[in-house]
């Protein structure tokens, strides 16, 4: 106690960089929208699920003794009497990053309150991602029917239908609650909620557009979290 | 520009939206020419994190935030990278240790 009586001097950083910044008295995230650093840190904790499932997958896959199927073949479908390697999920690859362009330019036109863009475009990027989840769903059908269980399959490795069904289906319910997000998003801002600044059903806040740019925040997430499965779980 | 909005100019968007397509295809490509072994898992990494750069930071315009924001989404994730180092040992742990039982039990 004798100590802190003694001199202390408080003296504000000079303008250094981060530390400047992390070391502010108030806030840190000056600025930034509160709902926007709070979506951020959400996809901070999601980044950390997914990945323990990549890291788990990477675990059970270097520890097997059995060869682990090749997902070349295992995804690949027949059109006509070809062969055409990975092409469902190549197709499922171009559509999500189609709809990651669609609601990069649905953000840019709310911040413009361009509404009926917005809207547009937001409306583009959920059925784009109602369509992913619908051919994810034709994927499982077609890997259930060939005989692909969490503990067995015929290609190979048992581990790999439990890694499977587990990623897969984790990001099929992120772009699933995605989806639904988005429709709900597209008819606030067709209805004009954000100009209007009606106040949320469910929240009582106030509507503005960056609820926009949250959205996303989290759609563009989701197409990230595909690249890293179409890399290490299809591609690897 | 107003603070916490975050508008730029369509061409930019337009031009990573392209990138992305075109390193998409190119990843799609490793597997169609069925390139093994490093030169494989090297391409694969490469496209992909070029294409996980490109939509952090402009889709998700993380390169137009604060020091601040950027510094705490960015540094746990190498936690993430600590963490598959450990795990990659122990799975060969695992590995060996399988091996080597069923090498004794003979099965």
């Amino acid at each position: 106690m004798e100590e802190s009586a003694s001199t202390i001097e408080v003296s504000i950083p000079p303008n250094k960089g981060l530390a400047t910044e992390w070391a502010s008295d108030q806030k840190a995230f000056k600025g930034v929208p509160w709902g926007k650093a709070m979506m951020w840190i959400f996809l901070v904790s999601d980044t950390f699920v997914f990945s323990i499932f990549l890291i788990s997958y990477m675990t059970v896959r270097f520890s097997t003794k059995a060869e682990w199927p090749n997902p070349s073949e295992v995804f690949a479908l027949h059109v006509g009497h070809v062969s055409v390697p990975l092409l469902l999920i190549a197709i499922m690859t171009f559509i999500l990053i189609t709809s990651s362009g669609t609601m990069a330019l649905a953000v840019k036109y709310g911040y413009e309150k361009n509404r009926k863009m917005c809207a547009i475009l937001m409306l583009a990027t959920a059925v784009f991602g109602a369509s992913f989840v619908g051919m994810q769903a034709f994927e499982w059908t077609k890997l259930i029917m060939e005989g692909v269980r969490p503990w067995e399959n015929p290609f190979g490795a048992p581990q790999f239908g439990s890694i499977f069904f587990m990623v897969t289906g984790f990001h099929g319910t992120h772009v699933t609650i995605g989806v639904i997000f988005l429709f709900i998003m597209a008819r606030k801002a067709w209805r004009g909620d954000f100009d209007t600044g009606r106040r949320g059903f469910f929240t009582s806040q106030k509507s503005h557009y960056e609820a926009v740019e949250i959205m996303g925040l989290y759609w563009h997430f989701v197409d990230l979290v595909w690249v890293f499965i179409f890399a290490f779980f299809y591609l690897w | 520009m107003a603070e916490g909005t975050q508008q730029h100019p369509l061409k930019i968007y337009f031009f990573v939206w392209t990138l992305l397509f075109v390193f998409s295809a190119f990843s799609y490509m490793v597997d169609w020419f069925q390139f093994q072994g490093y030169l494989r898992w090297g391409l694969i990494l490469l496209f992909m994190l070029v294409k996980a750069g490109f939509i952090c930071a402009i889709f998700m315009h993380m390169w137009w935030e604060r020091l601040a924001i950027k510094f705490a989404i960015l540094t746990p994730c190498f936690a993430v990278l600590v963490f598959v180092f450990i795990m990659w040992h122990e799975s060969f742990y695992t590995l060996i240790a399988r091996k080597l039982y069923f090498l004794v039990t003979g099965s």
